[in-house]
């Protein structure tokens, strides 16, 4: 499968069919600060994910802060 | 995965409520927790004129959206804050959405209005870049919301950010931030536009599935003066919690709110005044802003005289 991380923006290819738990387990990022996307797709963490598919994964954790409060907004 | 109203293949989990819903339930699930953030605080009035802060990413695209499917009274505010490519995305993603809506929108550019960027502001002022662009920021939210007639502010702070704030301030006991930190800051001077957070029930992993789900075009890329930031450690810290707890964060935040924060209000708000050079209110003689943008000026005047 291909699968195209942001921060630095980057292709890897992994091998077979996998579990998107196991395949966020083994780039070891955290389920919590990432969506995985197929297409028009959000999917679980139980999804599988085949060969053959490309799929997204992308961070939703932003903003630096400051004086108390976030600069995000 | 199945999801819990209709039993179809869901898209989002969301573990703090032990649930996991399809594409349509969630965006109906997303929608209802903001409607009752709006309600059980008491956010808007009726007939409220509302500037919604929009920086171009996930949560106040996300926002905005709501409140416009809504029908809710509200214009945009894009501040330019002048980081390069980070902030011409932002602009252009911004102004696509508002033209696909008919939404209204006013720009407001940082260094048109002061000569300066959120870089040079820093540099000059010798404060860290999120601290300047902070303090800018809600400057110029509640200057532009009272120049323009609007009755409140509503940005984009999520679940994570109020949590990710409320550690922050607990670990270094600023009892000034905490006593302030609310999902409505009340209008307690007549110069100062009521600030609403209604993105304050969800998480921005969720808000993040929404603008997805919605077909929203955010900037993904950070803000690079964000790199390194201690919210994004705080944020971490939170998110191992809630991965070895789910609802953890939830339960800090609104434990914080329906606990400690009456207590630590219970003085009540500090007294405001007008600037006596910009007329916004401030605790101070001169406002804090007045304060930087004169510091900056003057270092710079004094490195390059012809400048302003």
């Amino acid at each position: 499968m291909k699968v195209r991380l942001h921060h630095p923006r980057r292709v890897l290819e992994i091998p077979g069919r996998q579990r998107v738990s196991r395949i966020l387990a083994d780039l070891g990022l955290d389920p919590e600060a990432f969506l995985v996307i197929r297409g028009d797709a959000l999917l679980t963490s139980d999804s599988e994910v085949g060969d053959e598919d490309e799929i997204e994964i992308r961070p939703v954790i932003s903003g630096g802060w400051a004086d108390g409060a976030p600069c995000a907004a | 995965m199945r999801c819990l109203k209709c039993r179809g293949v869901a898209a989002v989990e969301v573990r703090r409520h032990r649930a996991a819903y399809c594409a349509p339930h969630f965006l109906e699930f997303f929608e209802a927790q903001v409607h009752r953030a709006l309600t059980t605080q008491r956010m808007l009035r009726p007939e409220e004129r509302i500037l919604v802060a929009v920086s171009g990413g996930k949560d106040s695209l996300a926002l905005w959206e709501v409140l416009l499917r809504r029908g809710d009274d509200t214009t945009g505010l894009h501040i330019n804050l002048g980081i390069g490519d980070y902030s011409r995305e932002s602009r252009a993603r911004t102004e696509e959405f508002a033209r696909a809506r008919g939404a209204r929108l006013f720009v407001a550019d940082l260094r048109e209005e002061y000569g300066m960027d959120i870089g040079t502001l820093a540099e000059a002022s010798g404060r860290s870049p999120c601290s300047a662009c902070g303090l800018s920021k809600r400057y110029l939210f509640n200057k532009m919301a009272r120049d323009g007639g609007f009755t409140a502010v509503a940005t984009g702070h999520n679940l994570d950010d109020e949590a990710a704030v409320l550690l922050g301030n607990l670990l270094h006991w600023n009892m000034d931030q905490l006593a302030r930190q609310a999902p409505v800051l009340e209008q307690t001077h007549p110069h100062l536009v009521r600030r609403v957070k209604p993105l304050y029930r969800t998480s921005e992993r969720e808000s993040a599935a929404y603008a997805i789900l919605r077909g929203i075009d955010y900037v993904i890329e950070e803000c690079p003066h964000s790199r390194g930031a201690r919210s994004l450690l705080h944020k971490g810290v939170l998110n191992s919690l809630e991965a070895a707890s789910a609802g953890t964060k939830q339960a800090f935040y609104w434990g914080f709110l329906d606990r400690l924060a009456p207590v630590i209000r219970a003085g009540g708000p500090p007294a405001l005044h007008p600037c006596r050079q910009c007329d916004q209110p401030t605790t101070e003689e001169v406002c804090a802003f007045c304060r930087m943008t004169a510091r900056a000026a003057a270092r710079l005047n004094a490195r390059t005289p012809s400048l302003p």
